[in-house]
């Protein structure tokens, strides 16, 4: 558990510091995630060692959320009249992704014959 | 002798307390859930977040004191979106055999969510910090309250925006594909979890198992997709403001 945790961290600190370097506005942790995608590609056994913490943290990803949730209290009196804008545009635009998303992803697998199991 | 002023003045100082708190306080929340059939309308993380506020209220805490507590939570938000590699790892041999609808549902599924919520705002004129926490709401929590952050938005309205973003998308999402009338359970599920990350994907999972590992697999592609497609479509509306 404590390996796993190192090379979960190790590859967060080299994401951050190549998020730094590059000139793209890609957060460290992503870049972190895409590096670490790689090594578990190229070693299986490297996916055995990282797979019970890596579920273990992600089994409670809701809670990591709460904090920051908690810091709007003190935003909502600073929104004021923009609170219905905003809760229109997350309505709407959740709506019309799932839609747009879900047609392309069926039309493109007619397409191109693509079907599950 | 101590008395319980004392004590408490002394407890609600350091960290202990408030992480403690902040740990109770979703377990409370996920009992509630669990209470009401897992119905996505009864959300953990907004229980949590409305006792939690409710309590640094009545105790008149400020949010800077709660955070010394509640930093060690927030902290893990980096390494949990490091360990999101592990998902998509697993769903890499489905995805070569789906790879071109995998790609246009998340070109075309990541702009829409941007470009509509940005469109949509700056319509009914809400402010620049406001446009920029909106952008990446979409995405996976850690990784909208980064990209929001170097964005110029603000990492808590986004976490609010993020949470909305996944209980809608788990609430119309059933009832919107079958207006819709697509029986493809991959499109489907790659198609919430893509808009509504963590939420929709726990949703997608209690539906079909084929829609919850599609929706693994969008919620960690759009993780990276929005990142690129977050501040392209900012800069698209927010030329002209302040």
């Amino acid at each position: 558990m404590l390996h796993a945790l190192i090379a979960i961290l190790t590859f967060q600190l080299v994401g951050e510091t190549l998020a730094r370097a590059l000139p793209m506005p890609l957060p460290g942790p992503v870049l972190g995630m895409v590096l670490m995608l790689a090594a578990l590609v190229v070693s299986p056994r490297f996916a055995a060692l990282v797979r019970p913490t890596a579920q273990g943290i992600l089994s409670h990803l809701s809670l990591l959320f709460v904090p920051a949730g908690v810091g709007v209290v003190g935003h909502f009196a600073t929104l004021g009249g923009q609170t219905a804008a905003i809760g229109l545009a997350v309505v709407v635009s959740t709506i019309l992704a799932i839609a747009v998303a879900a047609l392309t992803f069926a039309g493109v697998a007619r397409l191109t014959g693509s079907h599950d199991d | 002798m101590t008395d319980f002023a004392d004590i408490w003045s002394y407890l609600s100082q350091g960290p202990l307390l408030w992480l403690t708190a902040t740990l109770a306080a979703y377990t409370l929340g996920d009992a509630c859930f669990r209470l009401a059939g897992r119905t996505p309308l009864v959300n953990p993380v907004l229980i949590a977040v409305a006792v939690l506020a409710l309590v640094l209220h009545l105790t008149a805490t400020p949010y800077a004191t709660y955070f010394e507590g509640a930093q060690f939570v927030h902290f893990l938000l980096g390494p949990a979106t490091v360990a999101l590699a592990l998902p998509l790892y697993d769903s890499l041999p489905r995805l070569r055999r789906a790879l071109w609808p995998v790609l246009a549902a998340l070109v075309a599924g990541s702009l829409t969510a941007a470009l509509s919520a940005l469109a949509i705002g700056a319509a009914l004129g809400v402010d620049a910090t406001v446009l920029a926490s909106l952008a990446p709401k979409s995405a996976t929590a850690p990784v909208a309250i980064g990209i929001a952050e170097r964005i110029g938005g603000s990492p808590t309205l986004t976490a609010v925006l993020v949470i909305l973003t996944g209980i809608t998308g788990a609430v119309v999402a059933t009832p919107l594909l079958n207006l819709l009338r697509l029986r493809d359970w991959r499109a489907r599920g790659f198609a919430v979890g893509l808009t509504s990350h963590g939420i929709g994907t726990a949703r997608a999972l209690q539906v079909h198992p084929t829609a919850g590992a599609f929706a693994a697999l969008g919620m960690a592609l759009n993780a990276i997709a929005t990142a690129l497609v977050a501040p392209l479509a900012l800069s698209v509306f927010s030329q002209g403001l302040p």
